[in-house]
Order: C-alpha cells, then sequence, then structure tokens
C-alpha cells in the first residue's frame, strides 16, 4: 500500500518539477518572478486562487471536523466561501489597480513613507509564516502517517521542494503548481463525493438520516452545538473567517498575476465557483467518513480527524483510492507552502530590500538576486520552526493568520482605498495595534494555556477566554486606525487621495495610452 | 533628476483631482456606492444571521424536509447567496467597466493628461 502511494507522490513530484523547468525558462525579471509578468487569464488565475486557498485544513481538516462534530465543522465551509464576496466587492480590483507586486505596494501607494511599508512587510510575514508553520508541521505528521516517512524527513522534502518552485519558477512555477493542484483536488473530492452519495442511494433524506444513528453524538450530530460551546467564540471564529480571507497576503497577491482589475474580478468568480463547489462537498466527505470509517476508527489515526478523508477514501476504493487521494493531499501541501514562501519572500526583498535598504536604487539584477536569497531563507527559517513545533498542537495557527489578516491588514486596505482623512499615523497605529492584539489575546488564550497538562502548549488558565481573538481584535484595528488618523497632526492630502480614488476606480496609469 | 526631465514629466502627469471632481467619475463613485454598499450590509447580516441564530436560539434545530433541519437549509442558501451576489457583480461591473471607459476618453480629450 506504502509502495502505491509513494510512486503516486513521486509523480507529482516529478510533474511539479517539470512545471518549475519550464517556468524557470520564463523567470527572468523581477515582474516575472513576482507576477509571472501577470500574463495569466482569468480562469488560470481563478484556478490558482482555488490552488491557494484550499490547504491541508480545508481538505482534512473540515472533513474531519464534520465527521467528528457534524454541524459545526460546516461553520468554516461555509466562512471561508462568504470571505470572497469581501474580497470581489471591496479590495480585489482596488488592489490590481493600486498594487505592483505586493499588499504593501498597495498601502504605499497612497502614503509613500518607508515607517508604513515596513509595517505592512512585517504583517505580511507574520501572517505568512503562521500560516507556512501550521501546514508544514500538519504535512510533516500526514506524511509519515500515509507513507510512514519520518516527521524530519517529510518536512524537509515538503520545504525543499516549495524552495525549489518559488527559487527557480517564481511565481510562473507556483501558478502553475496551485492549478494542477486545484484541478486534482476537486476531481478526488468529486470521485468520492459521487461513491458517498451513491451509497446513500443519491438521496440526501436518507443520507442525513443514516447519520443520525452513525456517530456517538447520535441526533445532536445534525444540530450546531458540538464543538462551539461559547456563543462569543462561534461569533469571533465568524468574524474572523469571513474578514480574513481579503487581509491574506499569499492571496492578494495572486491579483497581481493577471493583467487589469476586470480579469481580477473574473479570476475571483471563477475561484469563488470552484471553491464553493468544494466547500458544498466537505458535507459528502464528513458525512460519508462518519458513516462509513467511523468515529472510533478516524480518532484512533488521528485525534483532530484528520485522516477521515484518506480513511474514507479506502474505505470506499481501496488501496488504490486511498493512494491517490494521499497523493492529492500532497499536492494540497505543496502548492499552499508555495504561495506563502513567495508572499513572505516578496515582503523580505521587494519591500525591505529594495524599498526601504536601497531606496529604489537597486538594479534589476540586484532584486531578483534578493528575491531568490529571500524564498531561499524564509524556505529554511520556516522548516526550522517546523521542526521545532512537531509535537505542538499548531492547528490554530491557521485562525491566528486569518484574525490578523483581519484585525492588522483588512482595515488599513479599508481606509486606503475608502476614506480620505486617512493617514500614515493612523495605517501605522491600525496595523501595529491589529497585529499585536491578535498575537496577545491567542497568546493568552486556550490555545495556549490549558490547566490540564498536555492538552494545549502550557499550562494554567488561560486569561482570555475566546479561542479566537476576532471579535476584540478586529474593532481594535479598526478603532487605533481611526483614533491614529484624528490624533495626529498630519494634515489631509486631498490631491493624493483623488489620485488613489481614481486610480483605484479606473486603473489609470501615468501616461494613459 | 535633470530639471529638463522634470518639467516634461509635469507636462505629461495626469491631473487626478480634475478627473475626480468630473461629473463622469462623480456619477461612476455614485453608481458604486449604491451597488455595493448595500449588498455588502445585506451579505454581512446574512451570514451572521446563522452563527447568532444557532449560538442564542434552538429556532434552526426544527425539521424543515425529512431529517434535514432549517439550520442546514440556511447554511446551504449561504452558497446560494454568495454564487449569486458574485453574478450580479460581474453583471454590474460590466456598466462600471463602460463608464470607466468613458472617464478615460474624457481624460485624454480633456487635456487632463
Amino acid at each position: 500500500m506504502h509502495g502505491l502511494a509513494f510512486f503516486l507522490f513521486l509523480i507529482i513530484v516529478a510533474l511539479t518539477l517539470v512545471i518549475t523547468y519550464f517556468a524557470s525558462k520564463r523567470t527572468k525579471t523581477t515582474s516575472e518572478f513576482y507576477t509571472a509578468d501577470s500574463s495569466l487569464t482569468g480562469w488560470q488565475n481563478g484556478l490558482a486562487i482555488a490552488g491557494d486557498y484550499m490547504s491541508a485544513a480545508s481538505f482534512l481538516g473540515i472533513a474531519g471536523m464534520i465527521a467528528l462534530a457534524g454541524f459545526d465543522g460546516f461553520f468554516y465551509s461555509i466562512g471561508f466561501l462568504v470571505a470572497y464576496l469581501v474580497v470581489l466587492y471591496i479590495v480585489a480590483e482596488p488592489l490590481r489597480n493600486l498594487g505592483k507586486y505586493t499588499m504593501a505596494d498597495m498601502i504605499a501607494a497612497r502614503f509613500d513613507d518607508k515607517k508604513v511599508r515596513g509595517v505592512a512587510a512585517l504583517n505580511t510575514i507574520a501572517i505568512s509564516t503562521f500560516y507556512m508553520i501550521a501546514q508544514l508541521v500538519g504535512a510533516g505528521g500526514l506524511i509519515k502517517l500515509l507513507l510512514g516517512i519520518d516527521y524530519v524527513y517529510s518536512v524537509l522534502i515538503v520545504g525543499v521542494l516549495m524552495t525549489i518552485y518559488v527559487v527557480f519558477g517564481g511565481m510562473m512555477a507556483t501558478s502553475w503548481v496551485q492549478i494542477v493542484k486545484a484541478v486534482l483536488l476537486m476531481f478526488g473530492t468529486f470521485i468520492i463525493s459521487i461513491m458517498v452519495f451513491a451509497k446513500f442511494d443519491f438521496s440526501l433524506i436518507k443520507m442525513f438520516n443514516e447519520v443520525k444513528t452513525a456517530t456517538p453524538l447520535g441526533e445532536a450530530f445534525l444540530n450546531p452545538g458540538n464543538k462551539f460551546k461559547d456563543p462569543l467564540d462561534t461569533i469571533s471564529l465568524n468574524l474572523a473567517l469571513i474578514l480574513g480571507t481579503a487581509g491574506l497576503p499569499h492571496i492578494l497577491i495572486r491579483f497581481f498575476t493577471v493583467k487589469d482589475a476586470p480579469t481580477a474580478r473574473k479570476s475571483v468568480v471563477y475561484a469563488t465557483w470552484v471553491i464553493g463547489i468544494f466547500y458544498v462537498l466537505t458535507i459528502f466527505l464528513g458525512f460519508g467518513a462518519a458513516a462509513f470509517v467511523g468515529y472510533d476508527k478516524i480518532v484512533a489515526a488521528n485525534p483532530a480527524g484528520n485522516m477521515a478523508a484518506p480513511l474514507l477514501a479506502e474505505t470506499l476504493g481501496g488501496d488504490f483510492l486511498f493512494a491517490f487521494i494521499s497523493a492529492v493531499a500532497f499536492a494540497t501541501i505543496l502548492a499552499v507552502v508555495a504561495g506563502l514562501v513567495l508572499s513572505a519572500a516578496s515582503a523580505f526583498a521587494h519591500d525591505f530590500y529594495s524599498h526601504i535598504l536601497r531606496r529604489g536604487q537597486a538594479t534589476e539584477k540586484e532584486q531578483m538576486v534578493a528575491a531568490r536569497w529571500a524564498a531561499v531563507g524564509v524556505s529554511i527559517l520556516s522548516i526550522l520552526l517546523a521542526l521545532f513545533a512537531q509535537k505542538m498542537n499548531v492547528a490554530f495557527l491557521v485562525s491566528l493568520a486569518f484574525a490578523v489578516a483581519a484585525s492588522a491588514n483588512l482595515p488599513i486596505l479599508v481606509f486606503t482605498i475608502f476614506w480620505r482623512r486617512f493617514n500614515t499615523t493612523g495605517a501605522i497605529t491600525g496595523m501595529i495595534v491589529g497585529l499585536f492584539s491578535a498575537l496577545l489575546l491567542v497568546f493568552f488564550s486556550p490555545n495556549v494555556w490549558s490547566p490540564e497538562p498536555g492538552a494545549a502548549i502550557l499550562v494554567g488558565e488561560p486569561l482570555f477566554k475566546l479561542a479566537n481573538p476576532g471579535i476584540v481584535s478586529i474593532p481594535l484595528g479598526f478603532i487605533a486606525a481611526i483614533i491614529g488618523t484624528l490624533l495626529s497632526s498630519q494634515k489631509e492630502d486631498s490631491k493624493k487621495f483623488d489620485e488613489i480614488l481614481v486610480k483605484a476606480n479606473t486603473g489609470i496609469k501615468e501616461l494613459a495610452n | 533628476m535633470a530639471l529638463q526631465e522634470r518639467s516634461l514629466k509635469e507636462r505629461t502627469s495626469i491631473d487626478y483631482t480634475q478627473i475626480a471632481q468630473s461629473s463622469s467619475f462623480q456619477q461612476l463613485m455614485r453608481a458604486k456606492k449604491n451597488f455595493i454598499l448595500p449588498l455588502t450590509l445585506f451579505f454581512l447580516i446574512f451570514y451572521f444571521a446563522l452563527p447568532i441564530l444557532t449560538s442564542y436560539s434552538k429556532v434552526l434545530n426544527s425539521p424543515a424536509i425529512g431529517p434535514i433541519s432549517w439550520g442546514w437549509l440556511f447554511a446551504f442558501a449561504q452558497f446560494i447567496m454568495t454564487w449569486t451576489l458574485c453574478a450580479l457583480y460581474s453583471k454590474r461591473s460590466a456598466k462600471f467597466d463602460e463608464m470607466v471607459e468613458q472617464i478615460k476618453q474624457e481624460a485624454k480629450e480633456g487635456g487632463s493628461v
């Protein structure tokens, strides 16, 4: 069984390396490295967004959560999808019109200030790093389960591959790895869902009736409240989910890979269809696992339920389907971590090195060297952190990334586009307060502290009772940006805002032709 | 930067304030606001209605279609809502694109470029 899975893993590795080889021929300039020269079509970028977004947490985590907790697991599916309305209605087009390579570019388009760019880049690096550690630690554990390869080697394999994609193939390789992964993931999910549905005679009524008796929860399985007991925590989580996506740097840089705002809009719409269909299918994955694999077997394989989808594949289609779904999970991880390396590396190389250190005076060649070294550096750092965090429960880092994105980035993006009075002081206070309030609240939360030894990272009573900081840190981010703006002595720069307003809404650039 | 170059840049730079104050741009901003603001409020309320209702009441636990409760129907409605609003936005933004084209034309002719 391991042999077959191993073979399919090798195929994935070979395929992605071939992609990287061809992409490397078209990765000579910074524009090609950071944005694939903005040459992607709406459909390509839509699939790449889906491939960038649907992490192992979505595929394995949500399937497991629905299998173990029923309705409550589905909250994630809903929040992850509806968030795209915020992206589409508020940030996608202005971002494409104002930015060049990074999220900080967009804010710097209005505030040409080193401090603003530096803090924005810091946020990008923080978010991408949290997300990456969660992915890498998950990947190490998963590959160990699937192939029996030791955790350290598993992390190293994923780490080396992501480094190769980004260093040699830049955004072009990253995008195509994400596209291939999105297609594979949809295909695999679709096959399992059809098989599950066939077992219920293609009747939703029958499916719902059967899961009522399939799990230890009984009829309660179908009702909310099994996982989330505290109303405030539920709402806090949902806030971070719906507002976080629009501030995730690795998703935002995907909008620079298309030529203009209308194409960016099209790619979000396509992505929303793909992602939406996928999340609807998570019901079939979860219910199928609950009914055909069974609670005990899922928990025995992994207490969090991460093995629910692969085990379901094994139950339905034997070794081959198990190997195939394992390979899909592997491809899923690779695509997501490549996107994260690229977003953190671009913040280091483009924002810190080219703009802050060299004040925009670095040559094209110097910038390329910096970008590649930044990618190597980010990868090494992430691998080391992931090796260090092997024994920790790091699943909460994904929700922390969403909380920071919603608290520190979203307020600034929104005010940059819409608020005439907004100024650099407000931008900096908003970003700093949003970042640190989310971090501190998580540090004092039940994710980190638990009276029971082994249940969390540290032993003791959590000072902050909510698992998700969103309901406190998101309003704080907005309020800090407003207060910082109003208290500062800076004059309103109406002329600059007119320029931003026109650029963001029309895409008119200097020397329009 | 040489002085000569700078004056050239000034002559060819766009007067954004003039565009921002033009009636066609103002019209675009109004049209966008009237479309985006109400729908954004709508989808936020629609979205948060689900966790709020499930957290503070048992209303959605009652069966709607056989074993499928109102909660599941409302959850699925979130997907329908998302796809519908995406389609609506695509349709409406075709109009915005036309308005943008007009603004670009005017900017070229009006000598602000």
